[in-house]
């Protein structure tokens, strides 16, 4: 399964790569994300952001880290009301702006392309813009603008699609209807910052972590020390691990390695600073508001305390489903009755700081100790170690792996004794090995038009199992298919569609898929009485046909098997 | 009974007995250009312009051919005939046809801004006007061809500065012979394919005057590509043939790489919109200074195009038209949309909705 990165499609090189023709501005901006979009190369892509961050005006530097750090505008316009005031400011009627939609598959981009050039000469020889306001003054001007009324934003919206170029007139777009994605990690972000600051890697990626306004924030603030220090809410960067590549011999002595469990939940670091608790997620989100549970932990914890846990859906000594803790993930307000019905406990995994010191450079057992220490002197029975898998040799250990699914844990982790805490995803000392995923064979039985980019073609798919001489559709399966398979797929339904209900076609069953899942559990809202965790499409079987495919009681096997 | 009827053989001229780029076999055929979706094999009898002629015998060998120049009037069964300018390659041409006093245009394939080597499109007054909509959408608007040329030539620039090799993609009629005079500009030796190899003789052997191409061939050693450009037909796109070249960068020359997502949808490493055919503006000033009555619009976005033009007021209908069928001989693919492709590539997967219709 490839991993599918967000990505603003920005491919374009239809600009010179010299540093020289950088001029500010939107512009810069503009090109620096189309050379992103367009190099395959880390290191392409290193050269230009290292480029950018070089000549780039201290303001837009803060706001491009921000950016590329996830910290996104809010949208400021809905996409109906950009549409709207495009289709009166050219004087297209709606229909055939929504048919241009449809071609394009992208709101921004299609009122880029819509409003006219202002004129050739704008376009310099150098392929330079040398127009717009910088990148600041726009993403600033949004926020002021969340409150002002609508006419105020539509002056200032269709004034600065006249003023900018198309490409330029692009990513305002994107930044305006809050829809910016970049494919860029934060690590080459950072990477290339790092170039041009004179400083660690780590050390600029603690820096820009945690809770800082890129509006009244300057970049020599956020990269000084002085910021760290008055942040108390900071967190470290996490570490992450890839998924074991090689044999689990290649690894040496398993003395050398402690092996946990792998959890799946809400990966998070729990801080006690200053007299504050502070809990934030792995997407660096804070969420202390969201676990109440956790509050006990402001007198418990001494201060400068750094732990990093995965927070999961917990009840009486048992990992539980995380379909549980679904229940509760994106509420607004949490009620008794969430804490009630979806209880969680935090599973600890490292100490990062001690005593207000930061100790990820030593090793692990080192800090594993001093964790154990931390967490047995807590005694509280929702904060629980991460346990350690005790074992001789790999051959065991591959056993022990087997057992996963029955705790309602994804596989295993492996960690070296010796290694210290790293900052983002590293490969040698920490590695991930997961249990394969699930799978059952199903029949495509409905369709629908994907949205946005894919509003031309049938690609979401709902697929059923066999229940006697029935059909029972059971989940909905959207990515794992070629760009190819996907064309195929469309054609065939465009061909066997047996009813249309809105959006929804009925297919004649015939196309048989195998589908993915990591977890199952039980579902009074499906007829199937099952829910998929992560359902997709593995393959397409073609060498299959309906008969061949699972049925009903299959699932509610798996679902006694698992669903716990 | 219309002048010209649209038959399921193509579009028939029964007063004057003849077809106007006919896509089943007849006796008598008019042919606009010499693209294969409108130029096709087995008929009897083919009339088309001087420029037109010596691509004709390329592709379809020797046959009854009639060449005639611009404006040259012919009569047949009291149906007068002239072919005029389209702008869209080279001999590209509308075909007037008059019969006591009416007078109907079939445009072709065509484009408005002049290109230098195709002949100037010239809007021809008529009753009725049948006009193509490859690009009609207002989405499509064309750069102007000097801008175009610019960017295509600091991208080979940038490339050869990388150490790159420049694969260009474009139709080996048309967009390949559109090219050679920028591409010379920046690059020692132009490289191409076999199939715009064959075009390029074919038409230096009928006296055009157009800068050297070498052919590649498996004797050149691969080395000597790089730092060059070599221009390939969309059909190579991705084969095999493209794998010999030396750190290459390749960039599709189409009007659909407007849209981002059909450019990456084609994996290429650049696109640019440059067309041979009419821009949405380029199609709109058309059909507006024929000053036809009715327009019947064929290939593209037909319905979308015919729709706008009753709302502002002009008598237009769509028809369906066998035009716009994959050329080169490559086997179709939907995922490939092409120049001369009648729809355009779908959407690119991925992205979010972000504007629900209304
Ligand atoms: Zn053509
Ligand atoms: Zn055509």
């Amino acid at each position: 399964m490839p991993e599918r990165t967000p990505n603003i499609s920005l491919e374009d090189t239809n600009t010179p790569l010299e540093a020289g023709a950088m001029v500010g501005g939107m512009a810069s901006f503009a090109q620096l994300l189309f050379r992103l979009g367009t190099s395959t190369k880390t290191n392409e892509k290193l050269e230009a952001l290292s480029g950018y961050f070089a000549h780039a005006n201290e303001k837009d530097k803060v706001w491009v880290i921000a950016l590329f750090s996830g910290r996104r505008p809010r949208r400021a316009v809905s996409g109906t009301q950009l549409a709207v005031w495009c289709t009166e400011l050219i004087g297209l009627p709606m229909w055939l702006f929504q048919e241009c939609y449809h071609t394009v598959g992208d709101l921004s981009e299609t009122i880029a392309l819509l409003i006219p050039e202002k004129s050739a000469s704008t376009h310099s020889t150098e392929g330079a813009h040398t127009i717009g306001q910088p990148l600041h003054y726009y993403v600033e001007k949004f926020q002021q603008l969340e409150k002002a009324p609508e006419a105020e934003k539509k002056l200032f919206i269709l004034q600065s699609w006249l003023e900018l170029s198309s490409r330029d007139r692009f990513v305002f777009n994107k930044l305006l209807s809050g829809t910016f994605r970049v494919g860029v990690s934060q690590k080459l972000m950072v990477n290339a910052l790092a170039r041009t600051v004179q400083l660690e890697p780590n050390t600029i990626a603690h820096r820009i972590s945690g809770n800082w306004d890129p509006a009244s924030t300057t970049f020599t603030e956020l990269l000084s020390e002085q910021l760290t220090q008055t942040d108390h809410s900071k967190p470290y960067p996490f570490y992450l691990a890839y998924a074991l590549e090689d044999a689990l011999p290649e690894l040496g002595e398993p003395a050398d390695w402690q092996a946990e469990w792998k959890w799946d939940g809400i990966r998070g670091q729990i801080i006690k600073r200053n007299d504050q608790l502070f809990v934030w997620s792995r997407g660096e989100d804070l969420i202390t508001e969201k676990f109440p549970e956790f509050s006990i932990l402001q007198n418990k914890l001494p201060n400068g305390t750094v732990i990093d846990g995965e927070i999961l859906p917990y009840h009486d000594g048992q990992v539980l489903n995380f379909n549980v803790l679904q229940t509760r993930i994106g509420r607004k307000n949490i009620t008794k009755k969430h804490l009630q019905e979806a209880p969680v406990g935090l599973f600890a995994y490292d100490l990062l700081e001690l005593n207000g010191e930061d100790i990820r450079h030593l090793a692990l057992r080192e800090r594993r100790a001093a964790l154990e220490e931390l967490v047995l002197s807590l005694q509280l029975p929702f904060i629980q170690l991460s346990p350690v898998v005790s074992f001789t040799d790999w051959d065991e250990l591959t056993t022990i792996r087997e057992q996963s699914r029955n705790i309602n844990s994804e596989g295993l982790m492996l960690k070296r004794r010796s290694s210290a805490y790293q900052v983002g995803r590293r490969r040698g000392d920490w590695w991930k090995w997961k249990i394969d995923p699930l799978t059952i064979d199903a029949v495509m039985v409905y369709a629908q038009k994907g949205a946005g980019r894919r509003s031309n073609l049938y690609t979401d798919y709902t697929f059923a199992v066999k229940d006697g001489d029935k059909l029972v559709p059971f989940t909905k399966a959207y990515s794992g298919l070629t760009d190819k398979e996907f064309a195929q797929v469309d054609a065939f339904v465009k061909r066997n569609s047996l009813e249309k209900f809105g959006p929804v076609r009925t297919v004649k069953p015939e196309l048989v898929f195998e589908i993915a899942f990591e977890g199952i559990a039980a579902s009074n809202r499906h007829k199937s009485g099952v829910a998929l965790r992560f359902p997709r499409i593995s393959r397409w079987r073609t060498d299959k046909t309906p008969e061949d495919i699972n049925t009903l009681d299959d699932l509610k096997k798996m679902l006694q098997l698992y669903g716990k | 009974m219309p002048l010209i009827s649209f038959t399921d053989k193509g579009l028939y001229c029964e007063a004057g007995q003849f077809y106007i780029d006919p896509w089943q076999p007849v006796d008598k055929a008019v042919i606009t250009h010499a693209h294969s979706d409108h130029a096709r094999a087995g008929s009897q009898a083919y009339l088309c312009h001087h420029d037109t002629l010596p691509l004709l015998q390329l592709r379809l060998g020797p046959n009854h051919y009639q060449p005639v120049a611009w404006n040259e009037k012919i009569t047949m069964n009291e149906v007068t005939v002239s072919l005029h300018p389209a702008g869209h390659i080279i001999g590209s041409s509308q075909v007037r046809v008059e019969y006591k006093g009416e007078v109907w245009v079939v445009s072709g394939d065509y484009k408005t801004e002049a290109d230098g080597i195709s002949g100037i499109f010239e809007p021809i007054p008529c009753h009725t006007f049948i006009s193509e909509s490859t690009f009609g959408l207002p989405i499509y608007n064309w750069k102007p061809q000097d801008e175009l040329f610019q960017e295509i030539q600091n991208w080979i620039r940038n490339n050869q500065v990388a150490g790159k090799t420049s694969v260009l993609i474009g139709y080996s009629l048309g967009k390949a012979q559109r090219l050679l005079k920028a591409l010379g500009e920046v690059t020692g030796t132009i490289y191409a394919h076999g199939a715009i190899w064959n075009v390029h003789e074919t038409l230096l052997q009928a006296g055009w005057k157009l800068p050297a191409i070498q052919r590649v061939t498996p004797e050149i050693p691969k080395e000597s590509y790089r730092g060059h450009v070599v221009l390939a037909p969309p059909s190579a796109d991705g084969s095999l043939w493209m794998r010999r070249f030396p750190s290459a960068s390749t960039g599709i020359c189409s009007g659909w790489m407007q849209v981002r997502g059909h450019q990456r949808r084609r994996n290429a490493d650049a696109g640019f919109a440059l067309s041979d055919h009419a821009d949405w503006n380029g199609l709109l000033q058309s059909v507006k200074a024929t000053g036809a009555q009715k327009v019947y619009i064929t290939h593209g976005f037909q319905s979308a195009f015919s729709r706008y033009l009753i709302e502002i007021g002009i008598s237009a209908a769509e028809v369906k038209t066998e035009f716009g069928e994959e050329e080169e001989g490559a086997p179709a693919d939907p995922l490939k949309g092409d120049e001369e492709g009648n729809s355009p590539p779908p959407p690119p997967a991925g992205g979010e909705d972000e504007f629900a219709p209304l």
